[in-house]
């Protein structure tokens, strides 16, 4: 362990619950849903860019995108669709910038003379926000064992929240695990965190992955370090 | 016995209960009251009945109140409900005067006691008009899917519903725009009532002897009154399509009673026509309290069917995920809330994509199973009643934070 880990503070592990808002306003083509995605709220954009990963968190859909998902399904467009899914969600540090690439996306769809068509009645795009609530675990890691033998507890509103929540919404430098780690001078072992794809996989597997780090570092030096 | 909250602990996880707790924990001492406008039959009736003792062994002063109303009343609010599910409907000025009458009366007599109010559907909406006098919070809990509703009717109903604190609505489709904060409540199953409970393979065995059905085949199953709506017609199509690939296939088609209603009686009747001579073919009209046997019959499936045309919620979906079960199901309602399609089951607009899907599905024993076990997850972690409880809990809490997308409780 690093010196100057031993003055950082221990890790909390938070859950989050969601509730989820009611917008009343829709969209029945792409024209429409430009127009939106320019006034709706950041909790809106990050409702529909990550709650799948909370309620599917056992098997990949086919997108995880909720705008990507509504073109390919409600105006099959599926050139867009896969624009849409292409966003590369971890190299985006805001919900700002979110908002601004898929923006960018429509407008090129639109600039293009792609069509616009329409939405059958009863599929058109519903927007939701989410409204988070944050709560302490009850476990408290003090070193790194600790750490890991307690991810491996967590639930997935866990792992969503510190990866996902704090580093978009509250818009942290990196996922709190990371930042941890990096407090307690574990540059390597963060930075292994911080660029494991989780956009790409589903939270079970995201915590696995996490879990193998952790085992992977006991057995090395670093964790005799 | 009755049922307790620590018999959804094995369902559940430890964690869900515990978190339920945490949750009741800040909202305790406050009293919750329920009002709708009855206290046996219906969802509303069903729901509360199983909340409230659910609440109440959280430690939650949880309370329901039934306003009152006589005949004329409840002919209007019947009349209220289809208005504002879109259909057409004469509503007279004598009609109007009927709701505010019966609710001046419920206004007199109907004593508020909550802390914080949760007023079901449109019948008790305007007891909201003790709101300025006595304040509290009030939560207008709208089951009913108002997005297309008759102008008029809405109109009436929205002065009403807009001085709530908050709404809940079963799906975004289901809401309007408005100008008070509303929030996406879903419907759930109780994993331990009669419908859904685990049960004896013997129990199933005799179910599937007592309607002669054969339990070494494969079986295909719609749960649903018989409804045009419900496209039992386009079921048969697709059992009959499926038929001449998987020529061992049968289906049934079970439903509730048609006595009162002429058009189900004439859906029966086009049924067991399209049905024909076919013995695999087995059109089930259950009474009352069938329960037992609905839960046998979806459990004896290898594939459920909710092939609607239009639809509510439609918890049947639930119900089959719960088992196991892949559904095929159409794209609508509550349905696409339900069916993730290709994981759960599949979305489908016609009688031959149903029977695309279904064959796929009985060719694959691997891919029924793994959807079958993403189903149950999903309703686990969606459409549970303890989820229910949750929202409730977490409604209370927002609205002490109104106007706050991230709730730091610590």
């Amino acid at each position: 362990m690093s010196e100057a880990g031993k003055q950082v503070e221990p890790f909390v592990f938070h859950t989050e619950n969601q509730l989820v808002v009611l917008t009343g306003r829709k969209a029945r083509n792409a024209a429409e849903m430009l127009s939106q995605l320019t006034e709706v709220s950041g909790s809106s954009i990050f409702y529909h860019t990550h709650y799948l990963y909370l309620s599917h968190h056992f098997e990949k859909p086919p997108f995880y995108n909720d705008f990507a998902k509504w073109v390919s399904e409600a105006l099959q467009e599926e050139r867009l669709a896969e624009r849409l899914a292409a966003i590369d969600m971890l190299a985006i540090p805001s919900i700002r910038q979110l908002r601004e690439e898929i923006v960018a996306v429509f407008r090129r769809h639109l600039d293009d003379g792609g069509e616009s068509r329409e939405a059958p009645r009863g599929d058109e795009f519903h927007f939701c926000e989410s409204k988070s609530f944050i709560m302490p675990t009850g476990l408290v890691a003090q070193d790194l064992p600790e750490f890991f033998s307690q991810i491996a507890e967590v639930s997935t509103s866990c792992i969503h929240f510190h990866f996902f929540e704090a580093r978009l919404r509250l818009e942290r430098p990196t996922n709190d695990f990371s930042q941890w780690l990096n407090d307690r001078g574990e540059e390597r072992l963060a930075r292994r965190i911080d660029r494991l794809n989780a956009y790409a996989m589903t939270l079970d597997e995201l915590k696995a992955e996490i879990v193998k780090l952790g085992r992977r570092y006991r057995r090395s030096d670093g964790g005799n370090a | 016995m009755a049922v307790t909250l620590e018999d959804y602990r094995e369902i559940v996880g430890p964690g869900v209960i515990e978190e339920l707790h945490t949750l009741a924990d800040r909202v305790r001492g406050r009293v919750i009251q329920n009002i709708n406008s009855t206290s046996v039959g219906g969802g509303v009736a069903e729901i509360l009945t199983r909340l409230i003792p659910l609440m109440r062994e959280l430690g939650i002063d949880a309370r329901w109140d039934v306003i009152k109303g006589d005949q004329a009343f409840f002919n209007v609010t019947k009349a209220f409900h289809n208005a504002l599910h879109g259909k057409p409907e004469e509503i007279s000025a004598e009609m109007f005067d009927v709701f505010r009458a019966n609710t001046e009366m419920n206004l007199r007599e109907t004593e508020i006691t909550g802390d914080v109010v949760f007023i079901h559907d449109p019948q008790p909406a305007g007891l909201i008009q003790r709101k300025a006098e006595i304040g509290r919070r009030w939560v207008w809990r709208c089951h009913i899917d108002v997005s297309a509703p008759q102008a008029n009717v809405w109109n009436f109903l929205r002065e009403h519903v807009e001085k709530y604190d908050a709404a809940m609505f079963s799906m975004p489709d289901f809401a309007q725009r408005l100008s008070i904060p509303q929030f996406r409540v879903s419907p759930s199953i109780d994993p331990l009532s009669d419908k859904n409970k685990p049960l004896e393979k013997s129990a199933i065995e005799k179910v599937l002897e007592k309607y002669q059905i054969d339990r070494r085949r494969p079986l295909l199953t719609q749960i649903s009154r018989f409804d045009r709506l419900k496209d039992p017609l386009g079921v048969i199509a697709a059992y009959q399509l499926v038929k001449k690939r998987h020529s061992r296939c049968q289906l049934v088609l079970a439903g509730g009673g048609a006595t009162d209603d002429p058009e189900g009686e004439a859906v029966l009747r086009e049924v067991r026509e399209a049905a024909g001579a076919d013995p695999d073919i087995h059109v089930l009209l259950l009474p009352p309290f069938s329960d037992l046997e609905i839960n046998a019959l979806v459990r004896a499936s290898t594939i459920v069917l909710q092939k609607s045309i239009k639809e509510g919620f439609g918890l049947t979906v639930s119900e089959a995920l719960w088992k196991k079960k892949p559904v095929i199901g159409g794209a609508v309602g509550g349905i696409k809330l339900q069916i993730i399609n290709g994981v759960t089951g599949y979305l489908t607009h016609s009688p031959e994509g149903a029977a695309n899907r279904i064959s796929e599905l009985l060719r694959d024993s691997k891919l029924r199973e793994r959807m079958g076990e993403n189903g149950y997850q999903h309703v686990r972690q969606n459409f549970l009643v303890t989820v229910n409880v949750k929202n409730y809990l977490l409604i209370m809490l927002a609205l002490d934070h109104a106007g706050e997308s991230i709730v730091n409780l610590n």
